[in-house]
């Protein structure tokens, strides 16, 4: 870890104005950052501490759905009465990743930030694009099994990581942000995180400094939600590959999102329409570039939708 | 004393403390966090500094120029040592690869520099900024590649045969010929390897974690050069080893050496990743194994043929160890080869040997018992043998492995498998049962201790035995306890010390019986002295409720030490029934799984066994140690993975994320049974070891079951859900 210097911010614009300067980062829960700063993967040299801001409330938004604030933890999302009921395959999301002590760290704003667990990400002595601009992928050619089959570069196979984005996802939330000035803006999830090309560094649509201080869930679609981890251990593992599901909402086609294959997660919406967990695989994986090693997930996403909508049907 | 006779009845055989479940006397320590293990060792060196160990980021090659004139300069930095100016070292021979590389590299993240600065952030900061250039060779670290050339290994019963396999396998009616795979694994104790050096003028002293107090005075003695009355190392509590702490390491080593150059002690830690890089690791290994056998079931060709890799001047896996003992068979054959790989060294973890060679020759048998048309425990059962197969004038000192298959089968439900694979279903589950012997070696060690009483009737026993976990402090104090005829209160157990008597250590299994053995020739010893200071003839003294007693006299035994107190001292060396007797512990595992029929996700769902491990001192930490095999097992067969990068030579997922080890939830219920028997050939305590035994077959178990559930026959572990799906799409 570097020398740092640390600031507790007193307002959401102040922390992205003191955010917006080089070197500096945010930091909430810390249960990704601390250890990338242990590593030196991360050196940032100022930290603005937004732990208490506030922003950790869930409310009702003005069109029937819900405001996340943005430091609401994990835990406290998960076991909101109002996710339970109308926002359940968010709920199971959650529920799904990290462990009890981290869920209860980690926010909703960094859970969206979190860095992809590439393992040559993590070792400083081995290219990557994304830690080192320019020093190469290591991850093409090298141990790939957990990595990205679909959306992704010359550059870069990273995954994104998280469980609770992908149920998000499926829910078209919004990301609301504000940035150093005072100005706020709402990015759909859709747009928020990016596919790697050839800056897989840039991982979201945030500007320097810019600030998440909510997300928010359009009024619930309801239907019967379902959050399917695959992993190779029961609990406390990354997603070899995971679905979210809405089937049968009120109103339109059933949702499919997609974690473990790419560097954001993955909904093809058009793939919605067909009408078996074949089509509906191959439409959201067309054009998917797998390694030998990771080529296990194509099939395994046909299998376990089939699995998710058989659950589905008996629900 | 000697132990060269089978045992007869002596004061162990009463039972009243040993064979008790017994809480751990160092648990409430521990529990509470006062237990003080090296890292936390702090008041014993005031003062102290932080070391930083910085590893090689190549794995083969020769450092060309190394520049710390960077990290020198930051805020708080006392000294970087390196090769260049650490003086000069020996190689322990204990080790392959040395604590210190330079000029040249043997293995990635191998120590190049240690940074020793005021405060950890400081230091590991700093361990960052020195540059350290390479000249990058190309080295070996492909098994499979290196497996054609890789000749047998050096040392005894590398190779073994009796009859002739060939022409046997050739003529047997039904014939098995299969190879399987095992990955290399870590270690991954809770607490990684740490220590704390300081030197008094010439004379060193390491608070650290190991387990083998002597090996590790010797080893730290030929590395420095430094005579070993000059060293003491201290190690009274240990946050596991599971092997990796058999000998000292880099923090060991590293700290001693940036002590003296900091003129004060200093403290290490490995980080996570460097212990699965920087340390030891259980190598992968490639087995090869041939049945033949009558249509009845019986065995008449059996051949295991095994190879892994370690650095020049390392050892094998000796995978092959139970082939030449656990079943019958007229023709054998065994041979275990050794390539030249360039990764990270290969040592003992948890079973060396058994740990991964159960993991086949119980997959080949339950392959084995499938084209017989025969039940897999009944298979097993008409191919067992009271003597050892290689040597038929040589028997087993106690072997009871039918009970145990038998017992366990009943135990389990064993008769409602379903001998056909993929029958069963329950939901989105495919459920199987699956059982492997359990097998492993035991073996005995020279101990020695150090005994005493108080005026009060406070009983102390010193040695330098360890408790990595294990529970060896509460076996030694039952032991004390049961001979001295005290409540296990009023003993006092002092571990871990290079001062006291040189014991067994921790490793191989080997532990529990060899130091209690220690301890009960210590406490003869005492129980002479006191009989003599009485002027009782000790042939009829007892040692009961506090008192000393022969015939009509009865003095109590804080009396009997008098103000000065007394105590014995000796060890238990061993004569020649070793090599009499086949001496080994035995079980049978069973397992019940899960497969999801979609995702080919693997959950254990029921888990039993069967021992014989001779005399079970504490069945409650026996108990322990057996579930902590059995889990291990689970990992070895589903998860376990130290991946290759076959580009970089390294263990790529250093660390606890992405390696993964079994959690609470892939670890269902587990029923241990431990069968009442006492071998009396082992040691006067007529126990064996046992906290390897868990272990040994556990994984073929998990695999077996997941055969039968699913039909999906996977000879490369781990079983990953992918190898599922590879193989549920051909079926």
């Amino acid at each position: 870890m570097k020398a740092f210097t640390y600031e507790r911010a007193t307002s959401p614009a102040a922390a992205a104005a003191a955010a917006a300067k080089p070197g500096a980062k945010f930091i909430a829960g810390g249960t990704n950052l601390l250890d990338l700063m242990k590593l030196q993967v991360e050196t940032p040299t100022h930290l603005v501490d937004v732990n208490r801001l506030g922003l950790d409330t869930i409310e009702a938004s003005g069109d029937g759905g819900l405001r996340i604030g943005a430091l609401v933890r994990n835990t406290a999302l998960a076991a909101d009465p109002r996710v339970r009921r109308d926002y359940g395959v968010l709920s199971r999301a959650l529920l799904s990743g990290a462990s009890g002590q981290l869920r209860n760290k980690a926010t909703t704003a960094g859970n969206l930030l979190q860095r992809t667990r590439c393992p040559y990400f993590y070792d400083t002595n081995q290219p990557c694009n994304k830690r080192k601009p320019g020093s190469g992928c290591a991850a093409i050619g090298g141990y790939s099994r957990a990595l990205a089959v679909i959306g992704t570069s010359a550059d870069c196979i990273a995954t994104h990581p998280s469980d609770m984005a992908v149920a998000m996802r499926a829910l078209d939330a919004t990301v609301e942000t504000v940035d150093a000035s005072g100005k706020s803006r709402a990015i759909p999830i859709a747009d928020f995180h990016r596919l790697p090309g050839n800056t897989p560094w840039i991982e979201t649509a945030l500007q320097p400094g810019e600030m998440i201080t909510s997300v928010t869930l359009p009024r619930p679609v309801g239907g019967t939600h379902i959050y399917r981890k695959v992993r190779d251990r029961a609990s406390y593992a990354f997603a070899t590959i995971s679905v979210a599901a809405v089937l049968r909402p009120d109103q339109g086609t059933p949702r499919f999102a997609f974690g473990g294959l790419a560097h954001k997660p993955w909904r093809v919406e058009a793939a919605e329409t067909q009408r078996d967990a074949k089509g509906i695989a191959a439409a959201a994986l067309a054009g998917a570039t797998p390694t030998a090693q990771n080529a296990y997930k194509i099939p395994l996403v046909e299998r376990t939708l089939a699995s998710v909508l058989a659950e589905g049907a008996a629900a | 004393m000697k132990f060269d006779t089978p045992a007869g009845r002596n004061p162990i055989d009463q039972g009243k403390v040993i064979g008790k479940p017994t809480d751990r006397i160092d648990g409430p320590l521990k529990v509470t966090g006062t237990a003080p293990y090296a890292f936390e060792q702090n008041a014993v060196a005031p003062g102290h500094a932080y070391g930083v160990i910085v590893g090689s980021s190549v794995a083969k090659g020769r450092i060309t120029r190394i520049d710390s004139a960077d990290a020198e300069r930051l805020p708080g930095v006392i000294a970087v040592v390196t090769y260049e100016n650490a003086g000069k070292l020996g190689k322990a021979k204990a080790h392959t690869a040395t604590m210190l590389a330079g000029p040249d590299v043997e293995h990635y993240d191998q120590a190049v520099a240690i940074v020793v600065a005021e405060t950890f952030e400081q230091a590991r900061d700093a361990a960052k900024r020195v540059r350290v250039d390479y000249d990058r060779a190309k080295g070996r670290y492909d098994l499979a590649a290196a497996q054609a050339d890789a000749p047998i290994a050096k040392g005894d019963k590398m190779k073994t045969a009796r009859g002739d396999f060939a022409a046997a396998f050739k003529a047997a009616p039904v014939t098995l010929d299969a190879t399987y795979t095992t990955p290399d694994q870590s270690h991954t104790m809770m607490e990684p390897h740490a220590t704390i050096a300081a030197w008094n003028g010439d004379a060193l002293t390491l608070w650290t974690s190991n387990q083998m107090i002597a090996w590790a005075v010797r080893d730290m003695s030929e590395t420095l050069l430094i005579p070993k009355e000059k060293i003491r190392v201290v190690s009274p509590y240990v946050g596991g080893g599971f092997g990796g702490k058999l000998w000292v390491r880099s923090d060991a080593v590293m700290a001693a050496l940036a002590a003296r150059a900091a003129k004060r002690p200093v403290k290490v830690a490995l980080a996570r990743p460097q212990v699965m890089n920087n340390t030891t690791h259980r190598p992968a290994t490639i087995q090869r194994i041939r049945l033949g056998a009558e249509k009845n079931g019986k065995i008449t060709a059996i051949a295991h043929q095994t190879w892994s890799g370690d650095l020049p001047g390392g050892g094998p896996e000796t995978a092959a160890n139970q082939t030449q003992l656990l079943y019958a068979g007229a023709h054998r054959l065994t041979e275990t080869h050794l390539a030249v790989l360039d990764l990270p060294e290969a040592n003992a973890m948890r079973a060396p040997g058994e740990a991964p060679g159960m993991m086949a020759l119980e997959v080949a048998m339950d392959e084995m018992a499938e084209k017989l048309g025969m039940d897999p425990v009944r298979f097993r059962v008409i191919n067992d043998t009271m003597v050892d197969p290689e040597q038929p004038e040589r028997k087993f000192s106690d072997r009871n492995l039918v009970r145990c298959l038998e017992e366990g089968a009943r135990r389990f439900g064993w008769e409602r498998r379903n001998a056909t694979p993929g029958q069963v279903r329950e939901g989105r589950w495919l459920v199987g049962m699956g059982m492997a012997a359990a097998f492993r070696n035991n073996m005995n060690m020279k101990s020695a201790a150090r005994v005493g009483v108080d005026r009060k009737g406070v009983v102390t026993v010193a040695t330098d035995m360890t408790d990595i976990g294990t529970g060896s402090y509460t076996i030694i104090a039952q032991t004390a306890a049961e001979m001295l005829g005290v409540p296990l209160d009023k003993v006092v157990v002092l571990l871990g010390d290079s001062r006291f008597p040189v014991s067994a250590g921790s490793g191989g299994q080997w532990g529990g019986n060899s130091s209690t053995a220690g301890v009960y020739a210590a406490c003869m010893d005492l129980r002479r002295r006191i009989a003599q200071k009485l002027g009782f003839n000790s042939d009829d003294v007892t040692f009961a409720d506090g008192k000393v007693t022969s015939g009509n006299r009865s003095v109590d035994l804080a009396k009997a030490a008098g103000d000065e107190g007394i105590s014995g001292e000796d060890a238990m060396e061993y004569g020649s029934l070793e090599k009499d007797y086949a001496q080994a512990t035995f079980g049978a595992h069973f397992v019940e799984v899960g497969v999801d029929a979609h995702t080919g996700e693997i959950r254990v769902r029921r888990m039993s066994g069967v021992y014989d491990a001779g005399r079970i001192l504490n069945p409650k930490s026996a108990r322990s140690q057996v579930i902590g095999g059995m889990t291990m097992g689970i990992g070895a067969a589903l998860m376990e993975d130290a991946v290759v990068d076959q580009r970089f030579g390294y263990f790529v997922n250093h660390d606890l994320a992405e390696y993964h080890v079994p959690v609470h939830l892939d670890v269902p219920h587990q029923e241990v049974v431990f069968l009442d028997t006492l071998d009396d050939k082992t040691s006067p305590m007529k126990a064996k070891g046992v906290g390897e035994l868990g272990l040994c077959g556990a994984g073929a178990a998990v695999a077996n079951a997941v055969y039968n559930a699913c039909g999906v026959r996977i000879r490369d572990y781990p079983l990953t859900l992918d190898k599922v799906l590879k193989g549920l799409a051909t079926a």
